[in-house]
């Protein structure tokens, strides 16, 4: 599964630099994402929503974000 | 949705970028990147003070308080507002700079330069008025490459086939 570290960044960098990952992967290949933006919760659902990519799995641990995101065709 | 559905269904969207302080600059380029992010077509109409955003170099851009009772910059736990009469003295518009772009950088907000490279990127057209670069006398040679130059009927072409229309 491919990474990114999406720490530290705020809006809209996350969002950018994960449309920018997603480009690289094949279709149905999955890619993690980990944030710090709060904002990015709402942010990855309405993303994933908008392009047709599944958002397979999200948690937050001590204020740290996890994505999980299955490129569509 | 399969990829041609994605593109059969391609929304459009215009922005007429009217401004060119530095805080004034992100909201245009934060919509304009995130809105091609999610596979629309975006296309950018710079016009007056906002045609400064698409100079080579954006070193010069800055932001002031004055007139702006709004801004309040957080300083060691505490909100600074400065009054107008304290905003006009010489200075204050380059420390405001100064204190805005540590601030940007301290929060992980992108820089205006890297926004615009992002933009550039994901093939966001972007116009810039003729008739602006006319009444400044600025020439292609100011801009960074890429650009298209237009006047208001280049940008209602656009903006009469679009789904979304913004003015900022």
């Amino acid at each position: 599964m491919a990474e990114l570290d999406a720490r530290g960044l705020n809006c809209p960098m996350p969002i950018l630099k994960a449309k920018k990952a997603l480009k690289d992967l094949a279709a149905g290949d999955t890619l993690k994402v980990v944030a710090t933006d709060p904002g990015s919760v709402s942010d990855f659902s309405a993303f994933c929503r908008t392009t047709g990519n599944e958002l397979v799995e999200q948690s937050e641990e001590n204020g740290v974000y996890t994505y999980v995101i299955r490129k569509s065709a | 949705m399969s990829g041609e559905d994605a593109i059969a269904k391609q929304k459009q969207m215009t922005i007429i970028v009217t401004k060119g302080a530095l805080d004034l600059a992100y909201p245009p380029f934060i919509l304009a990147t995130t809105a091609a992010a999610m596979n629309v077509n975006v296309s950018m109409f710079f016009t007056f003070y906002g045609l400064q955003l698409l100079k080579k170099d954006l070193g010069h851009l800055r932001v002031s308080p004055l007139g702006n009772p709004a801004m309040e910059m957080p300083l060691a736990g505490l909100h600074l507002t400065v009054p107008n009469a304290a905003a006009a003295l010489p200075g204050m518009e380059a420390l405001s700079t100064t204190l805005m772009r540590n601030l940007i950088k301290r929060k992980g907000v992108a820089s205006i330069e890297e926004l615009r490279e992002a933009a550039i990127d994901s093939e966001v057209e972007m116009i810039a008025c003729q008739m602006t670069m006319d009444l400044f006398e600025w020439t292609a040679a100011d801009m960074v490459e890429g650009i298209v130059i237009g006047g208001a009927a280049t940008y209602m072409e656009k903006a009469l086939k679009s789904d979304i229309n913004l003015f900022i």
